[in-house]
This record gives C-alpha cells, structure tokens and sequence, in this order.
C-alpha cells in the first residue's frame, strides 16, 4: 500500500491534470499551443491513452515476463469492432460497447490459450503471427468491413455530442483521463492480488512456481486476458481521439509499446504510465520539429535522421537499454545516489 | 495442372527468400538465444545496397546484377558484423536486453531507410532507358507441363539450394562449423573447454546479414522493386519459418521454408478464388504456424544445427 506521504505527488498530479483544461497556460517547448486549446488537449488526451496502454502491455511483459509482440491486435480490436458496429451495422453506442467488452475477453482468452501453450521466444512469434494475421484482415479489408488502407469514416449519429466536435475536445480529454486512472487502478489492485504475486513469482522463476505446485498457465492466461482488455479500450478512446487507421494493426505498433514500456521502466508502478506519456509527446513533438523549417534547410547527413521520429526514438530507446536500464522512472534514484555519492566524497577526510 | 504447377514454382521461390532470411536467424538463435528484429534491417539495407548500384554503374544486364549482388552482401555483413560488435557483443548474457536493443535498431535503421529513400518502391534493377532491366534469360518463361514459368523463379531456388548445400558442408566439415554445431547443442560446454564462442558469433551474425541481405536482392528480382517496407514484410513470415522448423536447425528451416511458401501460394490462389479475399494466403500462414506448435511445441526438429 502507499503511504500517505508517498501518495501526496501522485494526488496532486492527478488534480493538476484534472483542472488542466481550465489552464490557459503556455508551455513554449513542450506543446505547440495554450494549455486549454483543442489541439494541445487532444495530444494531453492520447498521451493520457497510451499512458494506459503501456500499463497495460507491462502487466504482461513487466510483470509477469511474458515478451509479446501481438499487442497491437487487442487495441485494433478496439478501434475497429466499435467503428464497424457503429458505422456498417449502425448499432447504437451501448450495444457496440457491450459487443466489444465480450470480444475483447472472449478473442485474447481464445489466442492466449494457443499461444500460451509455448514459451519464451515462440510465445513472441505466434503472438506476433496472429497479429500479422490481425494486420492482413485488415489491409485487405474482407467484405469491405475494414476499408483497408483508407480505413473507416466513423459514423457520429450514435455518440452522445459531447464526444463529438473540436469545441468537446476537453470531455474527451477527461474520457482518457479516465481511463489512465482506471487502467493504473485496476492494475495496482490485480498486481496487489494474490494472483498478481504469482505473476511476478512466474516472471523471476516459471519453474519454481511449478515446483511450489502452481500451475503457471492459467495465471498467465489471466495477464494475458487482462492486459488485451485493458488495450482495447484504450483503442476505443484512439477510435474516437483520431479515429480509424490500420497502422494500429502493424507489427511496428506493439513495438513502440514496448519501447514505451522500457522507457519508463518495466515492472515498476508508474513506469509505464511516464513511458507511454513521455512516448507519445516526444513522437508528436519531433514530428512538429521534423516539418520546421531550420530542420529543412539542414545538410542531407542532418536532415534525413532528425526528420524520422521513429530513428531519434529508436535509438533513444537503444541509449536507454545500454545506459539507463530501469528507464526514465530509475532517473530520480540515480540522480539521488548520485548527489549522495559526491556529499560523501566532498565530506570524506 | 498447369496453375498447379505454377502456383508451386512460385511457391518455392519465395519459401526460397524465406530460407535464406531464417537460416542466419536460426543459427544466430540457436547458438546466442539472440532473437534478431534487425535482421529485416539487413534485408532492405542489401536490397537498397544493390538498387543503388544499378542506378549507378553502366555495363551488361548480367555484369551489373552480379555487381549488385555482390555489395548488397558485403553491405549485409559489415552492416551485420557491425551491429554484433557495438550493440549485441556488450549485452553478453543479458538476453532480454539484446532482443530489445535489435528492436530498438529494426525501428531505427527501418526509420532511416523510410528517410533516405522514400516511401515509395523503386524499381529493381534500375537501368534508365531499357525495357528489360534484368537479363533477359531470366524474364523469359519456360514451359513445364503447360505452366509458362519465369526463369527467374529458378534463379531464386538455385541460390537457396546451393545455399543449403553450401551451409550444411560448411557446418558438418570445418573447424568453425563444427564449434558452431556444438555450441548450438551445449554453449556453457563449449566454452568451458575453451573455445571462445564469441568470435564465431560474430561471424554467424555476418552470415546471417549477408545471407538477409541476398534474400533482400533476390527479392528485389522476384517483385521487381525494392521498398522500405520489405525488410519487415519477410522478416515476419521467416520469423515463423523458424519457430515451425525449430530454433536452430538449417535443415528444419529448409522443409519449414518450403511448407510455407507452397501454403502461401495454394491459400493465396485456391482460397482466395473461394473467399473473395486477398489475404487468404498470408492468414492459412499463421494457421499453420498454430496448428504446428499445437501438435508439436518444439517445432519440427530438435535443437541441433544441422
């Protein structure tokens, strides 16, 4: 449990972000516009999402080892089922929910079980193949359900309004708000479980939970089912932040979810939340940079690389693992050992 | 018969691609427990390697495919070699953190690539002003049993074969083969003998870039372009490759290479035609990946390079 003293940051981040869309503030290098404008708001909204998104990939990889590379499907699923429901079925909102809280447990429970029959790396290449599989539905868009690379209009009819508009963007900002708090919650309690030692027990040595006489698959089966749940909501907000798009089906996706997780620090409770937020801003903020114009008028050797995102956070990302293996969360730790290290060096005789 | 016939050639063409590209990643598995996402990184780099090359020297169709040929494997493995040395060789023992930093390193450099050269594919080989860019034996058709088949198709499973062949003399009758071999079978034991197990890991990891990246020119031959996007697409289906024919084993690779092509190009043609639907062949793919680790978890053969 928390104590009260170690709870008073999080408490007070957690107002700030709340009142957050009140704040009329400029934040000159981190965000292209005032606090409370709509542009600024939706970034804040999907940093917030895949705040929760990596959370809940950590539960698998951070917490209970399981190195999957087929996350990506879940939040598809998430992002697809609902639009396809509202869009080329008109279903109204509550009846696409429902269909996709069923979905979401019953498809993880269903390839988590197959999957979940092998270890370690080919546990990684069949998550990664059904995946694949995920991402060939939907390119080559079956009963044009998918639209393929361009993807589904969302239909707005069935939404309540205050989702709906650029005016709204702050109720949407709540939304992932939300669901970053409901997803750490959730998280806190399953890893405070008695299953969630088990998982962390599987983690450090599969076999000795074996040897205890736990049966470690249907354990792993619960991470597995959790975290894809989790995910695909975290989808359904991306459906109604950005709307649909089949890059979040790729391979390339769940990877960035695990250099998220990494990023922030694997295993630890706020690590995936930083990871994911500070993922997220970084990716959008190179991107701005990438289009200005001191970038463009760079020599080719400068300009090629610094105009790819995804170069600067992929190798950041290696920089991380080499350096900094316990990620941004392990900074305030070094930083503390550092500075006592050198209190103890300028006091020594 | 005749699309049969087809549909088979062709598949074994691109099992063809997939054995070259999942042999280096088997070995490298096998013998480190490395699982390498930049290995799609050395394909594209190779393909782009020999595209480059044909844009910018001028001689014969034949002289100018086998130059290309040629740097796109020394870029695979100096690239390769290079990525052992600085980011793999350090992580020693910490097998997580190295499949993470092949992550981090398949983003980046496919990143780069997306930078330098577009988005767009470019076709391969590129010969500005002709009509036939490749040598024109290899666009010719033969016929076998009503089946007008384009020769090159044969050039890719030539390699492949002569590859095989070629991998399995080298790990059954040399020095470092046989370290290989053991060191796949038992590495704590090899070392504790003596023999550095590094060393020869940092030329299987050569091997392996230089085996992705003819994977990533011949494929430039078999889709008559080169794209960004190559290196990943491949690396996916060789990935599974792996897992069916067991980490590890040149051999299982090889039979595994083959069942997928062929399944690829039966699915792709027969169910597609059933379905209405494209993307028949890639998903009876990942079925039969399931389905193998289903019946048999440890793949098709057991842990030994072979």
């Amino acid at each position: 449990m928390m104590t009260p003293r170690r709870a008073v940051v999080p408490v007070v981040l957690l107002i700030l972000l709340v009142v957050l869309p009140f704040l009329s503030v400029d934040i000159p290098v981190l965000f292209g516009g005032p606090l409370d404008s709509p542009g600024t708001l939706n970034l804040l909204a999907l940093c917030l999402v895949f705040a929760g998104v990596a959370l809940s990939y950590d539960l698998l990889f951070g917490y209970t080892g399981l190195l999957s590379f087929g996350h990506a499907l879940y939040f598809a699923l998430g992002v697809y089922l609902p639009a396809i429901a509202l869009t080329e079925w008109e279903w109204s909102l509550p009846a696409a929910l429902a269909l996709l809280a069923v979905v979401a447990i019953a498809l993880p429970l269903v390839l988590g079980a197959v999957s979940l029959r092998v270890t370690g790396i080919a546990f990684a290449m069949v998550t990664l193949a059904f995946a694949q599989a995920g991402n060939v539905i939907v390119q080559t868009n079956p009963g044009g359900l998918t639209g393929g690379d361009e993807g589904i209009i969302l239909n707005f009819d069935p939404l309540p309004d205050f989702v709906v508009g650029i005016v709204n963007t702050k109720y949407l900002y709540w939304l992932a708000l939300g669901y970053a708090v409901a997803v750490f919650l959730i998280a806190r309690a399953a890893i405070g479980s008695s299953a969630g030692h088990v998982w962390r027990a599987i983690r450090d040595n599969e076999r000795r939970v074996e040897v205890i006489g736990l049966r470690p698959y249907p354990y792993k089966l619960l991470a597995f089912v959790l975290a894809s749940f989790l995910a695909a909501w975290g989808g359904f907000l991306w459906l109604l932040l950005i709307g649909v798009t089949p890059e979040v089906t790729t391979a390339t996706f769940t990877l960035t979810l695990l250099v998220m997780v990494v990023l922030g620090g694997t295993g630890t409770r706020f690590g995936a939340l930083v990871g994911g937020f500070a993922y997220t801003l970084l990716d959008n903020r190179l991107r701005n940079l990438a289009g200005e114009e001191r970038i463009q008028e760079l020599p080719d050797v400068l300009r090629v690389p610094l105009s790819e995102p995804l170069f600067l956070l992929g190798a950041l990302f290696v920089a991380i693992v080499f350096f900094a293996p316990g990620g941004i969360s392990s900074f305030p730790a070094r930083l503390r050992s550092l500075v006592y290290r050198r209190a103890a060096k300028e006091s020594a005789p | 018969m005749s699309t049969f016939v087809l549909l088979t050639i062709t598949g074994l063409g691109l099992g063809a691609l997939y054995f070259l590209i999942a042999s280096g990643l088997s070995l490298i598995y096998g013998l480190m427990g490395v699982l390498n996402f930049a290995h799609g990184a050395f394909i594209t780099f190779g393909a782009y390697a020999a595209w480059w090359i044909t844009t910018h020297v001028e001689a014969s169709a034949e002289a100018e495919l086998i130059l290309a040929t040629a740097f796109g494997l020394v870029v695979g493995a100096v690239l390769a070699a290079a990525v052992e040395l600085v980011f793999i060789r350090p992580l020693y023992r910490r097998p997580v953190e190295q499949v993470l930093v092949t992550v981090g390193l398949a983003l980046a450099l496919g990143a780069l690539v997306f930078g330098i050269w577009g988005a767009d594919p470019k076709s391969f080989p590129d010969r500005p002003g002709e009509v036939t860019a490749l040598p024109s034996w290899m666009i010719d058709t033969t016929t076998i049993l009503g089946a007008r088949i384009p020769n090159d198709r044969f050039v890719e499973i030539a390699v492949a074969v002569v590859v095989l062949a070629g991998l399995t003399a080298f790990l059954r009758f040399t020095r470092i083969g046989l370290i290989i071999r053991a060191g796949v079978e038992n590495r704590a034991m090899v070392t504790a003998l003596g023999i550095d197990v590094r060393k020869t890991f940092t030329f299987v990891f050569a091997v392996g870039g230089a085996l992705a990246a003819l994977a990533g020119v011949l494929s430039g031959i078999y889709f008559s372009t080169v794209d960004p996007g190559r290196g990943t697409s491949l690396l996916i289906f060789a990935f599974i490759v792996v897992v069916i024919g067991g980490f590890g084993s040149i051999g299982g690779s090889a039979v595994a290479a083959v069942a997928v092509g062929l399944v690829q190009q039966y699915a792709n043609f027969y169910a597609a035609d059933w379905l209405d639907w494209s993307g028949a062949g890639d998903v009876a793919v990942m079925f039969l990946l399931a389905g193998v680790l289903l019946l048999r978890p440890e793949g098709l053969a057991p842990k030994v390079a072979h």
